[in-house]
């Protein structure tokens, strides 16, 4: 199973990217573990500055912006 | 009519609403019809046409630009680089702690965290298209001053004793960078995303924006504002600097508010004062810094601003 992480300090983008990635899991049929990331210091920790950033299976994919759905779509399939 | 915005604004408000050009309530209207034409046109092309050439810097590579150089560099890449990175005032808790975690000293921080939110390239464009080259390069010239020097001054009381502790603990990681993707549809797709996501954020401080601009052009009487905000009035500048602190609005937000006080003979320096410290000085992004910094150093940093904005306002009054 697939362990993606979203950083952000809980703002409103980081919400969002959450949501489309657990969407893209969800139309997929694919179940992900999705765990959202507000610790800044685990945040930096990544290397991520410019929130909201995704992390999957440890690697950054992804940072400064909600992702496209496309984009998600591939995370989740990977 | 050479400008179809201001024709746009004059067949929906004289026209169709049939009020006359000579009612406030028409030339708010006009004002308010023609702006939001202009300006979200003007958004949507210049946001794109960065897009395409991937022309916004990342945090992270403002941070790999400027540090480990000498403190001339650093600054000079600071401020620069703040000008054309488009502030997202969520992301200056990470930015500063980052800056602070590369060794980057803090004077040359509060040069990017002054430069970021005022002056950015999209703001850039707008000020040319409504305010006229001459006050575009005004307003940037006299942004980067105040980002160069208000850094400087900074440093000079020591603001790593403000730093909160927890600061200087972080580790960061090293992330591996991401190739974008340079084909053309990837470009596009790109410039389309950060047209919304960019919208999505200021739409309502350009709105608020407009609108404080209409209601100012349609309503104030051109004799009060010669009256109190013209020319000679020392007293404005000031008064503009303490009611744009608490007042925030997105740098693309104020200009319609600039051009309606322009329009209406109100001082130069007074309206670019004006300008900074509602873009600049705002209490959410202290209160977000304050995460990272104590008080003392906010209420510097506010001090700092807001006797520069003065010295600006004063100095384009003199010379305007």
């Amino acid at each position: 199973m697939k362990r993606i992480k979203v950083l952000g300090s809980g703002c409103r983008n980081c919400e969002i990217t959450a949501k489309v990635i657990s969407q893209a899991a969800a139309e997929a049929g694919i179940e992900i573990e999705l765990e959202k990331v507000t610790d800044i210091a685990e945040i930096m920790g990544y290397g991520v500055m410019s929130t909201p950033g995704v992390v999957v299976d440890g690697v950054v994919v992804h940072s400064g912006g909600v992702p496209g759905p496309e984009l998600a779509r591939a995370w989740v399939q990977g | 009519m050479s400008d179809p915005f201001a024709w746009l604004g004059d067949v929906i408000a004289y026209s169709l609403f049939g009020l006359s050009p000579d009612s406030a309530t028409g030339s708010a209207l006009q004002f308010f019809v023609m702006d939001v034409a202009k300006i979200f046109a003007l958004l949507v092309i210049v946001i794109y046409l960065m897009g395409l050439l991937r022309a916004m810097v990342s945090p992270e590579r403002v941070r790999e630009f400027v540090r480990g150089r000498p403190d001339w560099q650093a600054r000079g890449m600071a401020v620069g680089l703040g000008a054309v990175t488009p502030f997202c005032s969520c992301s200056s808790v990470p930015l500063f702690i980052g800056f602070v975690e590369a060794g980057i000293p803090l004077g040359v921080t509060f040069s990017f965290l002054i430069a970021s939110p005022m002056i950015n390239e999209v703001a850039a464009v707008l000020l040319i298209g409504i305010l006229g080259w001459k006050l575009a390069l005004l307003y940037i010239a006299a942004g980067l001053v105040v980002a160069w020097f208000g850094g400087i001054i900074m440093q000079r009381f020591k603001p790593e004793r403000w730093v909160e502790d927890y600061v200087w603990k972080i580790q960061m990681g090293q992330a591996a960078a991401q190739r974008p993707d340079t084909s053309l549809r990837g470009r596009h797709r790109f410039a389309v995303a950060e047209v919304k996501e960019i919208l999505r954020r200021i739409w309502k401080w350009v709105f608020i924006g407009i609108g404080t601009g209409a209601l100012f052009h349609g309503f104030v009487p051109t004799q009060w504002v010669v009256d109190n905000l013209g020319d000679g009035q020392w007293l404005a500048v000031p008064g503009a600097v303490l009611v744009g602190i608490p007042l925030y609005s997105n740098a693309t937000g104020v200009i319609p508010v600039a051009e309606a006080m322009l329009g209406k003979g109100v001082a130069v320096g007074t309206v670019l004062a004006l300008m900074m410290s509602i873009a600049a000085l705002s209490v959410p992004e202290m209160l977000i810094l304050r995460k990272v910094i104590r008080w003392q150093a906010l209420a510097l940093f506010a001090g700092v601003l807001g006797v520069s904005f003065v010295l600006v306002g004063w100095t384009f009054n003199l010379i305007a």
